[in-house]
């Protein structure tokens, strides 16, 4: 069920909250956490789609905050809260309120965000676009346990990796670097079968490619090699190449969602690969809540590492 | 149990769902790093087409912070004897299949199926094909299908035909070169008991259960271990002879369940419950497994075995053992076994047999809107047959933790629903402020795990109701973590598949506990045999009336589930 409330306050919308869920008969919540997702109206629609599919694996409360931008300054100084409260079918596996807020109080969403956390839950802040600059020190990214961001929504993805690396604090995470997992698997179940060091290591990728960089970054600070960067067509990463004294380990994915795996002395073998949508990288990103350490060292990377672009 | 029942109808005679057999899974637990290197192999040297590998070799790209990273399978295949069973095409081939779209499979995975059918690979391919997309619980993708089915291939033959063998021994070595499976291969047997020893023995006849240096070889077998103590003494005996103890799994896939799992979470990772898991806190414990199906097209399989055996013996007692046990000094194969065992061990059975065990056979009713046959009209079954649909029996466990506390177990075909459940049922509050009229609707405390279906876990205690006067009546509390259908929950078998590949044993019971099970059943079994007949019962009940007397004579009443 749905429940509009039009120039409301925070108190109104937990009893709207509490009404809806005695309408559906279910006072009891089984919510494991509260999801906030600050966005613009544009990018509202397929955010709340993505978290409503993740919440049928991690049930939450969901609170998208929507800023709307006023045309005049007549307007501007019109402050106003609007809520549209859903539970039940319209709203996955727990509860949605979207909360759109027009003038001043866009300012201080945090103020109408707290009251509305579940409590004693963890706190998930998403900005599917428009991410501050400091994540963590960011009203309501302070609120966060986990604060996701996603470098493939920015213009200069690249200078944003690097403001990610100055503002790190535990419990960012960004969805540039969720997208690398499957990659990152099949890379480690390659080394597993081929057990021996490498000594060169190349990625393979479309021009300012932020997940082909946090990999690169990632072999660099575990192999300790430097690792070479390719520009290819893409789309996005397209190979990982790891050159070992018996030959060259090779993930190599030149379209579509078909990889080949290449081991020195081995035959080929196809591999899917696929590039996921966004609610699974999102209950990927939701499956755990505690600092995730090893995004840290793919930002920070390692210094041994040299740029060399080449056009394919 | 219930969606594996549901399975066996009209299955084809050389590919059944039920594979007798036994062995042990006393594997270490392995690795995500170390999966293709057992104990067996640490002196692992180069592989006919492998790389060097060296030595105390640790992969760079794996880190325990690392926690997105999931766990692989090494390289490895799977040959599944009765492939054209119905456990395999609604079960394993999809199984199979979620895993690889999960990316959990290593890159050049081979299936390879057996059976006899006159059948190419790619007819195989095909029926793979049709059961994945029927039966597979994420979406068709074809790119991961591409994956698989390059590296699928069928043998035809029987069990006692070495050709076949052969042929099966060389379609492994072609696939060692051109997939590079590394001479890693699991065994699943899915077949009847009958032809489980012809299996075994053609598969150590031609070489095939010794794996190469540096590489393993793992025989996976369904229930029934055997059919009383002595039969399942005999079964290990025969697989061990074949197989290394250590990498015979048998599959229970109850303890796949994410639910099962979670009651060792539940008990041993939090602070709340531990302290009343005993004696002085509990009044007795129901474990109820109920299928509202018949026996279906398996009468053949399940006369003359029942349901104690078909289900007390395996799943009702490991979900007791996880019930009851002490906590493990960790969780790992070798201390799970351990306490499990040390339960089974002390599992006393009640003096007088008579009244507190009781067994039955559905009768001619109408269930759910449907008439239905008794289990004396069921095709294939003799009318005199005093085969059990029906069991219940009252267990002791023991110690110092349970002693008097009495465990109901109770299983049957064409009950009320189908439904797994365990249920706690703790003792009275000692003394009541509350007068008797305020407490009369006022049951005991109860904390229910929900196996199946709904996963999840009910409290049950009281609460005032709403309005001026004292009144206390039971209410309910429900919790249900996550989704059948999401990708990270996964089905039973793939779980456990993923785990033979991996070697990992946790949850796997071991050949000891077999045996402890028949240990506690046999004594029943064979009192049964001398003592009267099973009870009938209504399909659609919840079981004989015997049942609910065995219960009342205790001053206890069953749970309607």
């Amino acid at each position: 069920m749905k429940i509009d409330l039009t120039d409301t306050t925070a108190s109104k919308i937990n009893k709207a909250l509490v009404q809806g869920r005695r309408a559906i008969g279910t006072p009891a919540v089984g919510m494991v956490l509260t999801m906030v997702i600050v966005t613009d109206e544009e990018n509202a629609y397929d955010a709340i789609k993505a978290a409503e599919e993740a919440s049928r694996e991690h049930p939450s409360r969901t609170l998208v905050v929507i800023k709307r931008h006023a045309r005049t300054p007549r307007d501007r100084t019109n402050s106003r809260l609007d809520a549209e409260v859903r539970v039940g079918a319209d709203s996955g596996a727990g509860e949605t309120v979207v909360l759109r807020t027009y003038g001043e109080v866009s300012d201080h969403a945090d103020s109408v965000v707290l009251p509305l956390l579940l409590p004693d839950a963890p706190v998930v802040v998403w900005w599917p676009v428009d991410a501050p600059e400091v994540p963590a020190k960011d009203p309501l990214g302070a609120l966060a346990q986990r604060r996701i961001t996603d470098m493939y929504a920015v213009e200069a993805p690249l200078t944003a990796l690097q403001a990610r690396v100055n503002s790190y604090a535990p419990g960012d995470t960004d969805l540039a670097w969720t997208r690398l997992t499957p990659w990152r698997s099949m890379l480690a179940a390659a080394l597993d079968q081929a057990r021996t060091k490498v000594i060169s290591a190349a990625v393979e990728s479309e021009a300012d490619n932020p997940s082909a960089e946090l990999l690169a970054r990632w072999l660099g600070a575990r192999l300790e090699v430097p690792v070479e960067r390719v520009v290819t067509a893409g789309p996005v990463v397209t190979a990982v190449r790891l050159g070992t004294k018996n030959g060259e380990i090779v993930i190599d994915r030149p379209e579509g969602p078909l990889a080949t795996l290449s081991l020195p002395g081995q035959p080929s073998r196809t591999l899917a690969l696929k590039v996921r949508s966004t609610s699974e990288l999102i209950a990927e990103e939701l499956r755990r809540l505690d600092a995730d350490e090893m995004y840290a060292v793919a930002l920070r990377g390692e210094s041994g590492t040299k740029e060399t672009p080449r056009h394919v | 149990m219930t969606e594996l029942e549901a399975l066996p109808d009209g299955t084809p005679q050389d590919a059944a769902t039920t594979p007798e057999g036994s062995g042990d899974t006393t594997v270490e637990p392995v690795g995500v790093k170390a999966v293709d290197v057992t104990a067996v192999d640490v002196k692992a040297e180069a592989k006919s087409n492998g790389p060097v590998p060296v030595a105390d070799w640790e992969n760079p790209l794996r880190d325990p912070r690392d926690r997105r990273l999931p766990r692989i399978a090494g390289p490895s295949g799977l040959v599944i004897f009765g492939v054209t069973g119905d456990l395999s095409r609604k079960k394993l081939m999809p199984a199979v299949y979620d895993l690889a779209n999960r990316g959990l499979l290593p890159p050049g995975f081979s299936l390879v199926g057996f059976a006899r059918r006159d059948w190419e690979d790619e007819d195989f391919a095909q029926i793979v094909h049709d059961s994945v997309k029927e039966h597979a619980r994420t979406p068709f993708r074809e790119e991961v299908w591409q994956q698989l089915a390059e590296g699928m291939r069928f043998i035809p033959g029987t069990f006692d035909d070495d050709t076949a063998f052969k042929q099966l021994r060389s379609a492994i070595e072609e696939l060692d070169a051109a997939r590079g499976t590394s001479g890693n291969y699991a065994f699943y047997l899915s077949v009847p008991p009958k032809f489980f020893p012809k299996v075994v023995q053609q598969l150590k006849r031609h070489g095939l259960a010794s794996p190469p240096e540096g590489s393993w070889r793992r025989a996976v077998i369904e229930k029934p271990f055997g059919h009383d103590l002595e039969s399942a003494r005999e079964l290990n005996a025969l697989v061990h002879d074949v197989f290394d103890p250590e990498q015979v799994f048998r599959i229970d896939h109850y303890l796949g369940k994410e639910t099962v799992q979670n009651i060792l979470a539940l008990r041993f990772a939090n602070q709340m419950y531990e302290p009343i898991w005993n004696r002085s806190y509990v009044d007795h414990v129901q474990i109820t497994m109920a299928e509202d199906i018949g026996i279906g097209g398996r009468a053949g399989y399940y006369d003359g075995i029942g349901s104690a055996r078909d289900v007390i013996q395996n799943h009702l007692l490991q979900l007791m053992a996880l019930t009851a046990m002490e906590e493990p000094i960790a969780f790992d194969a070798e201390s799970l076994l351990t306490e499990k065992l040390k339960v089974l061990k002390s599992v006393k059975l009640p003096e007088n047999l008579g009244e507190h065990t009781v067994r039955g056979q559905y009768a001619a009713a109408w269930q759910g809107g449907e008439k239905v046959r008794g289990y004396l009209q069921e095709e294939g079954i003799d009318p005199k047959s005093t085969t059990d649909t029906y069991a219940a029996v009252k267990l002791e466990v023991d110690n110092r933790r349970w002693a008097g506390v009495p465990f109901y177990l109770r299983t049957g075909k064409r009950l009320g629903r189908r439904v797994t459940e365990i249920a706690v049922v703790f003792q009275r509050a000692p003394h009541s402020p509350f007068d008797s009229t305020a407490t009369e609707e006022l049951g005991q405390n109860a904390i229910v795990i929900r196996v199946q279906p709904d996963e999840g876990m009910t409290v049950r205690f009281g609460s005032k109701v709403p309005g001026t006067s004292m009144e206390i009546r039971d209410v309910t509390m429900d919790f249900a973590y996550g989704e059948s259908f999401t990708e990270s929950s996964p089905e039973a078998y793939e779980r456990l598949i993923l785990d033979v590949l991996l070697g990992d044993a946790n949850l796997f019971p071991r050949h000891q506990e077999v045996e402890e099970s028949w240990k506690v059943l046999d004594p029943i079994e064979e009192y049964w045999e001398t003592h009267g007949k099973p009870a009938q019962y209504p399909s659609g009940s919840w079981g004989p009336k015997e049942a609910d007397e065995m219960l009342a004579r205790d001053g206890r009443s069953w749970r309607r589930p």
